[in-house]
């Protein structure tokens, strides 16, 4: 049996879909929020290190604070809160969403979804590297779980791979808790997380980042004994003459995220460099009553925004779902040279727009061209932070509607 | 009368059912934590049709009489069979004469339906081959099976039929008395048994020497693959092989019975005793993915979420070594090379009912229960029975993999039929297996298995005890 409605359907309880969920039934829509887990908040309450929500609320909080706020803000808002309930279906001619649960399996006819289950780790698996498959490798987020919520080490001795922020973060999470770690090893010359995140739990505690440096080999049997650790060259090679053996009974990989888009992926186009599917400015995709939020969209630096995209595409799905819906003349955005993530990919006359964008190399300083009618110097910009690019209202001027307008960045 | 049989793959797993239809009592002796953790956790999954075989040989026909056994036989112990069919694939001029010795061998194997087409019906049908593929042979009767799920039923049927199960016992020594077997040593003691036999797969040769004798002479053959995710799956609806060199039947595109694709396997040998050995090579990788985008050169190789290598036991004849002995009461089911999986079957059955049989004078059960029953799928159930599924049991209604929709209902019964480890639970269930590979469920089945096993989480390890995932706790 389906069950009609309700207005606004979020499907994923993360910070994006929490946000969503609450903007949509503040403004009046009946919202239901389906959240696979026991309680909202996704990867938040792991995030035990503060660093959280400087944008959003002007503090540093830690990463449960920061859920526990969008917590309070959704139950407050009278949205309805399913946990321990995962969509395993949506059809997109209704559309129809199925979702299982502990209490019976559930059919649901929304007029709007918002798509905001997130990203998952990127496995050990998918980098092909030699060797047996003994215990010890670890994803960070499933090493962060057994830190932090379980208070379990996953060894002694650990080597990370790869410096995005969970690496990085993880790196001074087992040093603290009495892990040694070896060294943070990261194939790209640069460093893959924020700059703070480098200084405060790297160099403060003296462990070796090894920059264009990667792992050729593993060893060990029934558990990790060592990995082989070589530098690469400009092509990202290793170099033969420069493998070392360095042993560790642990392997931590931080090696990207991959935004979840299974359920959707067969009826909205995806941005291929994104790997989300393409939004408008309103957090829209190309299906009318299906909008996207969070890190499924693209893989953001800061829950921040991605709390703020959720918010747009709550606001936007509730005023859809109300039939208060305006159309208003699109331009779409193309990638030009030094551009790697970027959202949305079709602004909206008349409407503000907060662009996320992130350079594919490191410029400093830089300059920010979006179509004719934007410009704007920074003093630097790094393909580890996503730079926010706001426009007013009133941006894009007059006239223009549907001509593509290609976004750049270069040194200035 | 006692019979212990040596090794829980898919061969002595197979067997031990066969011995427990008749007036004995038969043990199964494993030297690892779970079933089928040896050679049927590696390889390619193929009920082969048999057209690689030399017309005559004991190959061939323990080939195709295994293959016809398939279906029925993964009907009543309920694992996945699925009859895709193959295509072998001649990508040159150069190879039409090899495909046409294949048809001739197939056919006088006995192998059903064989047919050789050229270019447009072969790109008609698998529409992503290469397109230098020049001709092709379809072989209707392959088959994709999961052996480790194979082994697993039949070993719980076989319990189910009075199996005493050993598993973390190795045998250590064979006393023989007068020429015939007389008691074997585990690592827990000795014990007086009638006939022992040696389906050790890779130790096959160790067991064999326990009793003096000198075959088989075995030594691994390492296959590479490359798994790919659901995502590539429909690329192909059947196996696809190369044509085949003379050392093997070259790289394959495989796709399972989950829905993903495999690549491989590499044909490596090596030295004797490197029973170890199943650590992934950088060559081997690559040659995998060369011979596999020869073949379908779409293969989106960002899909790839796991490398693996299996262990294949060979021996220069290239034989299986099959039934009995210069010693009484020893049997063989030894050097189950490609095709074993294919072959096991029959093997199981000719033995038992073969040499054993008579030699042993073994009398038929009339209790025998063949069917087993696997672990009930909530996503596999018609959409008309979840609903009262999970009002049963709500554990049913909680998803723990999201990428292969495994419940927790599922996890808790994989459990409860012996699983003891984060791999004894994703072999019977597949959680863990899919796109994220345990990213997302790991820490939700150790939780499971520690409040179903009521041991502390640390102790929960990745396969055997050595294989430990957790260590001290944080600092207090």
């Amino acid at each position: 049996m389906t069950r009609e409605g309700p207005d606004v359907l979020v499907i994923g309880g993360g910070a994006a879909g929490m946000a969503a969920a609450t903007a949509a039934a503040e403004a009046g829509a009946s919202t239901m929020l389906f959240e696979r887990e026991r309680e909202p908040g996704g990867v938040l309450a792991q995030c035990i290190h503060t660093g959280f929500g400087l944008h959003r609320y002007q503090e540093e909080l830690s990463g449960p604070e920061f859920g526990e706020r969008l917590l309070r803000a959704l139950d407050a808002s009278g949205a309805q809160v399913l946990c321990e309930c995962s969509a395993v279906d949506i059809a997109p001619d209704g559309p129809v969403v199925e979702a299982l649960h502990p209490g019976g399996r559930l059919r649901v006819r929304p007029r709007t979804v918002i798509w905001a289950t997130g990203a998952q780790e990127r496995p050990f698996g998918s980098l092909m590297i030699p060797g047996p498959r003994p215990a010890g490798i670890y994803t960070a987020g499933l090493a962060q779980r057994f830190v932090n919520i379980h208070g379990l080490l996953p060894g002694r001795r650990a080597l990370i791979l790869g410096s995005g922020d969970i690496g990085l973060i993880m790196a001074r999470r087992l040093h603290l808790e009495g892990m040694e770690v070896a060294a943070v090893v990261e194939i790209q010359p640069h460093p893959g997380g924020l700059v703070r995140n480098v200084v405060q739990c790297l160099e403060d505690y003296g462990i070796p980042l090894l920059l264009s440096h990667t792992i050729t080999a593993i060893a060990g049997g029934d558990r990790l004994t060592g990995v082989t650790v070589a530098a690469v060259d400009k092509a990202g090679r290793p170099i033969a003459e420069s493998e070392r053996y360095v042993a560790v009974d642990t392997l931590v990989l931080s090696v990207g995220l991959i935004p979840d888009n299974e359920l959707v992926a067969g009826f909205t186009p995806l941005d291929p460099v994104n790997r989300g599917p393409l939004v408008d400015a309103r957090m829209r995709t190309r299906v009318p009553w299906l909008y996207a939020a969070g890190n499924n969209v693209a893989i953001f630096d800061l829950v921040d925004a991605v709390a703020a995209v959720g918010e747009v595409a709550g606001r936007a799905a509730a005023r859809q779902a109300r039939g208060d819906v305006v159309e208003p003349g699109a331009i779409p955005l193309v990638r030009g040279s030094g551009v790697h993530h970027l959202v949305p990919s079709r602004l909206l006359r008349g409407v503000p727009t907060t662009l996320y964008l992130r350079a594919t190399r490191p410029m400093r300083p830089a300059r920010i061209r979006i179509g004719e009618f934007h410009t704007q110097t920074v003093p630097a910009v790094r393909p580890s932070e996503m730079v926010e690019v706001r426009l007013p209202a009133d941006a894009l001027g007059q006239g223009g509607d549907g001509i593509p307008a290609t976004v750049e960045v270069s040194e200035a | 009368m006692r019979i212990a049989v040596i090794g829980a793959g898919v061969v002595g797993a197979l067997i031990a059912r066969e011995l427990t239809r008749y007036e004995t009592d038969v043990l199964l002796f494993e030297k690892e934590d779970d079933v089928g953790w040896g050679v049927t956790k590696a390889n390619s999954g193929i009920v082969h049709g048999g057209f690689h075989e030399i017309p005559g040989s004991q190959r061939a026909a323990l080939c195709v009489e295994g293959n016809a056994a398939y279906e029925a036989l993964c009907e009543v112990l309920d694992v996945p069979f699925a009859r895709i069919g193959a295509w072998t694939v001649a990508l040159r001029e150069e190879d039409r004469p090899a495909l046409a010795s294949l048809l001739e061998q197939g056919e006088a194997n006995g192998v059903p339906g064989l047919d050789l087409v050229g270019r447009a019906t072969l790109r008609r049908h698998e529409p992503s081959l290469s397109e230098t593929a020049v001709a092709g042979l379809w072989a209707p009767s392959v088959g994709i099976t999961e052996p480790w799920a194979l082994a697993t039923a039949a070993v719980e049927n076989a319990c189910e039929n009075g199996l005493d199960l050993h598993l973390a016992e190795p045998v250590t020594a064979i006393r023989t008395r007068g020429e015939r077997v007389d008691a074997i040593v585990t690592s827990r003691g000795k014990l007086p048994v009638d006939a022992v036999v040696n389906a050790a797969g890779l130790f096959a040769d160790r067991v064999a020497a326990m009793v003096g004798l000198c075959e088989p002479v075995q030594f691994p053959r390492r296959g590479e693959y490359v798994l790919l995710d659901k995502a590539a799956g429909s690329l192909v609806r059947s196996v696809i092989f190369p044509t085949p060199s003379d050392a093997s039947k070259g790289i394959l595109v495989v796709p399972t019975v989950d829905g993903g694709l495999l690549l491989g396997p590499t044909a490596q040998n090596l030295e004797r005793g490197a029973v170890d050995a199943t650590g992934t090579t950088a060559a081997g990788i690559r040659e995998v993915i060369d011979g596999a985008t020869r073949l379908v050169p779409g293969l989106d190789l960002s899909l790839a979420i796991k490398t693996f290598a299996g262990l294949r036991p060979e021996t220069v004849a290239e034989t299986f070594i099959v039934g009995s002995t210069a010693v009484a009461g020893f049997y063989q089911a030894a050097a189950m090379r490609s095709p074993g999986l294919t072959a096991a079957p029959a093997v199981a059955k000719r033995l038992v009912e073969g040499a054993m049989k008579r030699e042993l004078g073994l009398r038929q059960r009339t209790t025998f229960q063949p069917v087993r029953r696997g672990i009930r799928k909530l996503l596999d159930l018609p959409e008309a029975q979840r609903d009262a599924q999970i009002a049963e049991d709500p554990a049913y209604g909680r998803l723990v993999c999201h990428c292969n929709r495994v419940t927790e209902a599922e996890i808790v019964e994989a459990i409860h039929r012996g699983a003891r480890s984060l791999d004894g639970v994703k072999f019977r269930t597949r959680a863990g297996f899919g796109r994220c590979q345990g990213g997302f469920c790991t820490d939700k089945v150790l939780q499971i298995l520690t409040r179903e096993l009521r041991v502390p989480m640390a102790r929960v390890p990745l396969r055997g005890e050595d294989a430990w995932l957790l260590g001290e706790e944080v600092r207090p």
